[in-house]
């Protein structure tokens, strides 16, 4: 399959995200575009991963060219969980006070 | 010596700190003793060095280095010579006299107040001291300001009074426009012979090392802060201002100190004035003009001030003329004489004042002769010396200038021989409309009238004896004297400059001098001595009256223009310009805060938004690279 449909995924899902953090005003769901984000970004490491290894797979099958990009992605989810913990605590904590998800509740530090 | 010609100065210096450090401390008693003590001890201390320059010639001491850099070197000197001692004598002299009468006169102000103007008299002395008594232009210069300095403190001693400020004022601006002149004299010369010493300046190698043009700039500018010292056209009309002052100030300021600067500063700098014709002349013309104009506006005046005050500008203006025609012993001779008879009449002037309980108009006085008889022959003798009848002081020294004005130019003599005329009617209408006829004030002034206590009569005799004989210092050759004075002034001013009269000519021109005097004084007698002067009908008698209208002059062409021009620097280039330009700078930082302060609205949503925006810009400057979009290019092939 053609790298780019993979490209193209990825654009589509990243937007989605970013479009949803922008429009969005439930924190809840301005959380999840985030990960949408973060996941969006994994989806295009491990493709191009794939694509590069794929590439020197017939020829050497121990090959790990390209498989530094794999690590990255479990960073990544390792630091998406730990902010996933962070987060939904901070959420909790905020609908314990304003018994709100609402993200524009936020601005209270305003002035 | 040099410890006795130290005290000459230090007494009034100590006079000026214990009466101005103590002058809440100490009584109207202790304040004029002490003050009047310490000018004549002065007084004798000149004495001692006048006999020891008598007996040894001139003593310079030494006593620091006032300046010392690596090329000038400008040490504190002082010198005593033929010169200097006398003006010594002259100025403690005359102001041990000014002192004992101020103690009376001033009686009624408060004790602080009393104490207060002897300092500022004995600072006056004191800085007339150094004046004389320095051995370089610099030293004089200190004295020089010094003397600036008191009189606007002394004309402006009444401060509660605007009026008497402006005038200490104006004395003060007019006085520094000279100043300036003798400052760039000194600088002159410190450039192009690298000292102001008198001893090294004064030499015919330092006079070699001058140009002409160098000769006749720096006495030109020498003869400028003469101008405002001494009170010459165009700088003259601050002095009858300083009338503003108490009387005594005026004695001061007019006889024994202050305006005999300038005479001083040119006769010890004679040797660069005879070498420059140019400077001559205009010095010449510039006196016989002064001593013209101010005696045809004394013709007027009604104050009794103002007519001595003008008197003292037209006889200021004789000095001139005597400095200019190279008559040097003679203007120094007018300086002495001058310095008694005017001193006299500012005194007698005070003495009527006080009677008259400070009145000063002479229209409302008249018929004084009996209720002040002390005062009236003093007054009268003072009179007869300035109007240059003889055997009295202030005929051989006024013939001796004209004399050498007419050796110099016939011109200058008619004109000289006019002007003491109208000294002579002047001073003759002052002394009929005061002393004689009838009584014009109040009665209740009328009954006050009394004569001066003695602390200010004494005074008056002493200088009317000084005034009558003083003519004895330089009584001329063909009258059978030797002229003491001019021999005593060898030594600084060599030998007489000017040109010899023949006998004949020189009995001629005084008897003619003497003879229209005479008859101006006479007429002068015979017209007011039964009634005053009438307010001035005549156009040229409005013009005399209102003093040729030069201070409106000046007001019109210099003052209100600098006024104008100052309003303007102020109103438009001021506020306007450098301030609108400032503040123009903070209210346009603080209109853009304002602006960009509302994009932090709070919202999170406007945050990210412009997180994602920039970030898109970002990414499109940033990765705007050949090389990555041949590679997206190459993405796409596949």
């Amino acid at each position: 399959m053609p790298i780019l449909n993979y490209i193209y995924l990825c654009l589509t899902l990243f937007s989605i995200g970013v479009i949803g953090v922008l429009v969005r005003r439930n924190a809840i769901i301005v959380f999840m575009c985030i990960e949408l984000m973060l996941n969006a970004v994994n989806l295009l490491l491990v493709a191009f991963s794939k694509m590069y290894n794929g590439a020197t797979f017939a020829n050497a099958p121990t090959s790990t060219i390209g498989i530094d990009a794999q690590i990255f992605v479990f960073f990544i989810m390792v630091v998406a969980a730990a902010e996933v913990s962070v987060g939904l605590a901070i959420i909790v904590m905020m609908y314990r006070n304003t018994h709100s998800v609402d993200i524009n509740f936020l601005n209270r530090l305003k002035n | 010596m040099k410890v006795i010609i130290g005290f000459i100065i230090l007494w009034p210096f100590v006079g000026f700190l214990f009466n101005g450090l103590g002058r809440n401390v100490w009584s109207k008693k202790t304040v004029a003793f002490k003050a009047t003590g310490y000018i004549l001890a002065s007084f004798i201390c000149s004495i001692l060095a006048f006999i020891q320059v008598q007996e040894q010639g001139a003593i310079s001491v030494h006593y620091f280095d006032f300046i010392n850099t690596s090329s000038l070197t400008i040490p504190f000197d002082f010198k005593v010579d033929a010169l200097s001692s006398l003006f010594l004598l002259v100025i403690t002299g005359v102001g041990t006299l000014i002192h004992l009468y101020s103690t009376a006169y001033m009686h009624e102000e408060e004790a602080p107040h009393y104490a207060r103007y002897f300092a500022y008299l004995n600072l006056f002395i004191f800085s007339m001291l150094l004046l004389v008594l320095g051995d370089n232009f610099v030293i004089m210069f200190i004295g020089w300001e010094g003397v600036g300095l008191c009189s606007y403190l002394l004309i402006g001693y009444w401060f509660s009074n605007a009026s008497f400020n402006y005038a200490a004022k104006k004395a003060f601006i007019m006085n520094r426009i000279g100043d300036l002149g003798f400052l760039l004299a000194i600088f002159w010369l410190i450039v192009k012979l690298g000292t102001v010493s008198y001893g090294e300046v004064f030499t015919a190698e330092s006079l070699a090392k001058l140009s002409s043009t160098d000769i006749t700039a720096i006495t030109l500018l020498l003869f400028v802060g003469a101008m405002g010292k001494s009170a010459q056209i165009p700088l003259f009309t601050w002095l009858p201002d300083a009338m503003a002052g108490p009387t005594p100030v005026s004695a001061l300021i007019h006889a024994a100190t202050m305006v005999t600067a300038g005479i001083y500063m040119i006769t010890r700098a004679n040797m660069l004035f005879s070498a420059s014709e140019l400077t001559q002349h205009v010095i010449a013309i510039v006196g016989i003009s002064t001593a013209l104009l101010s005696a045809t506006i004394a013709l007027k005046q009604n104050d009794i001030k103002k007519v001595l005050a003008y008197s003292t500008v037209s006889q200021l203006g004789y000095m001139f003329l005597g400095l200019g025609v190279g008559a040097y012993s003679g203007a120094v001779f007018h300086v002495i004489t001058h310095a008694f008879f005017k001193a006299l009449l500012f005194l007698g002037a005070g003495s009527v004042i006080h009677a008259m309980h400070h009145e000063q108009d002479i229209r409302k006085m008249g018929g004084l002769k009996s209720k002040l008889p002390i005062t009236h022959i003093t007054f009268l003798i003072a009179c007869i010396a300035i109007a240059g009848v003889p055997p009295f002081s202030g005929f051989f020294s006024k013939d001796e200038i004209l004399a050498a004005a007419f050796a110099k130019s016939p011109i200058y003599w008619a004109l000289g021989v006019i002007g003491a005329a109208m000294t002579a009617f002047y001073m003759f209408r002052l002394y009929a409309t005061t002393f004689l006829g009838q009584f014009r004030g109040t009665h209740e002034q009328e009954h006050h009238l009394h004569e001066s206590p003695f602390a200010m009569t004494l005074p008056l005799i002493l200088l009317a004896v000084a005034s009558a004989i003083a003519g004895a210092l330089g009584i001329p050759a063909l009258m059978g004297g030797n002229h003491w004075l001019s021999h005593q002034l060898i030594p600084i001013i060599g030998e007489a400059h000017e040109a010899h009269l023949s006998h004949e000519t020189e009995w001629i021109l005084m008897g003619v001098s003497v003879t229209i005097a005479v008859i101006a004084l006479l007429i002068a007698v015979s017209r007011y001595k039964k009634q005053a002067d009438e307010e001035p009908t005549s156009t040229l008698g409005k013009f005399l009256y209102n003093k040729w209208h030069i201070d409106e002059l000046y007001n019109n062409a210099i003052v209100e223009p600098l006024n104008k021009m100052s309003g303007f620097l102020k109103e438009t280039i001021e506020r306007k310009v450098i301030d609108g330009a400032v503040n123009g700078t903070g209210k346009l930082v603080q209109y853009g805060a304002r602006q960009i302060r509302l994009i932090q609205s709070g919202q999170v949503g406007y945050y990210i938004l412009f997180m994602v925006l920039s970030l898109v810009l970002m990414i499109v400057l940033w990765f705007n690279d050949i090389a990555i979009l041949r590679f997206l290019f190459k993405l796409t092939q596949k």
